[in-house]
């Protein structure tokens, strides 16, 4: 069962990968990212490293992706202001 | 608010880069000594010469075809080399898997008794790797002070320029935010204190539970705004925090390095293993690169929100 489930992470994994590229929104591609950091976390625990699982929790799926909002925020801050000077 | 990646498909097609032109913009409006730089436009003889790939498959309608067709073609190579890099490595978890790897034994059978600690990663990144790990804390140090010395704005100057609205001081006025966070914010920071004292017997160690700390002083400044954060953790706490760990890091390894080097046997004891007080130097050296990596979060999520402390 367990080389089941393994298995199982590993596809969601490639499938969470080739969607973050492939997907039309950026908001949704950063989600797609957590998700992926997520499922790397469980990855970890699996190869029995509890180290790396707490870090790439913390940092994969809390920290990088914030600062990607953060980022997203601050492009989309001066693309709306140039739209409404368009307009 | 629609966040589409039209900029990118817009360069895709042919178009040019929007922050480019975003930029030389900036740069007319900026002071005297840059207007020479965005209002010199090249000699049209040069035209000719500039003509890149990319220019010339525009041209003909295969740009879009080409660039997918290269980055399948990219991906399919490095799947390819990374699967031929993984047959060679031997099978998780057998029993027989030790038997050529020296280096590895020796880890196993040694750190025990060497360093204290029974969580033998902690025991060799800090101990027979600690010059490793002291580049690390460099390295993070290097990264926060390049990020603020491109993104930090003097506060005149932020609302002035950049039209950066006052919505990034105020908190928001949402109750299940702040009744999740009052109960939340606590238990993360005194989690994360956990790990990191916890270093040397648990999983865990500085890096995790500093970078535990850091998530939850960023939902402490989400929640409670950046005024009342500055109460006690302005930019003199980032710089002393971060500067006297970082020096007390390097100060532990130095004596390390010329205890070691000169063969003078100064024993430091190791203490029972199972215990916090125990492996030696490992509990203050968990402490000091758990204050970095914390202060760092921190440091980079402010810069990146408002461009100040």
């Amino acid at each position: 069962m367990n080389n089941l489930f393994t298995v199982i992470v590993l596809g969601l994994l490639i499938v969470c990968a080739v969607a973050t590229c492939l997907s039309r929104n950026l908001l949704v591609s950063v989600v797609i990212f957590m998700a992926y950091s997520l499922l790397m976390s469980v990855v970890w625990v699996l190869l029995q490293s509890p180290d790396l699982a707490i870090t790439e929790a913390a940092v994969g799926a809390g920290v990088t992706s914030i600062l990607m909002f953060a980022a997203l925020k601050k492009i989309h801050q001066m693309k709306d202001k140039k739209h409404e000077n368009e307009e | 608010m629609k966040m589409k990646s039209e900029a990118f498909r817009n360069w895709l097609m042919g178009g040019s880069d929007p922050l480019e032109e975003e930029m030389l913009e900036t740069l007319k409006d900026a002071d005297d000594s840059h207007k020479d730089e965005a209002s010199w436009k090249e000699p049209e003889v040069f035209k000719p010469y500039r003509r890149s790939l990319r220019d010339v498959l525009i041209e003909k309608g295969y740009y879009r075809s080409f660039y997918v067709a290269l980055s399948v073609v990219l991906c399919v190579v490095l799947i390819a080399l990374l699967l031929a890099t993984v047959m060679d490595m031997p099978y998780f978890g057998q029993a027989d898997t030790l038997l050529d790897s020296e280096v590895s034994e020796f880890y196993v059978e040694n750190t025990l008794e060497d360093t204290g600690a029974v969580n033998v990663i902690s025991g060799i990144i800090l101990n027979y790797r600690g010059f490793d790990t002291l580049g690390e804390a460099h390295v993070l140090f290097i990264a926060v002070c390049s990020v603020i010395i491109l993104l930090r704005m003097p506060k005149e100057d932020a609302l002035s320029a950049y039209h950066i609205d006052r919505e990034a001081e105020k908190p928001e006025n949402d109750d299940i935010l702040f009744a999740g966070a009052r109960v939340l914010v606590p238990l993360i920071i005194l989690f994360g204190v956990y790990i990191i004292l916890n270093g040397n017997i648990s999983p865990g160690g500085g890096f995790s539970g500093g970078a535990v700390i850091g998530a939850g002083l960023i939902l402490c400044v989400a929640v409670y705004g950046f005024e009342r954060m500055r109460r006690f953790f302005n930019y003199n706490t980032f710089r002393t925090l971060s500067v006297l760990a970082l020096i007390s890091y390097t100060s532990a390894k130095t004596f390390h390095f010329i205890t070691g080097a000169n063969d003078l046997h100064v024993h430091i004891p190791t203490g029972t293993p199972g215990t916090i007080f125990s492996g030696g130097l490992l509990l203050p050296l968990n402490i000091f690169v758990g204050v970095v990596v914390a202060c760092t979060m921190y440091a980079l999520f402010s810069m990146f929100r408002k461009g100040d402390f």
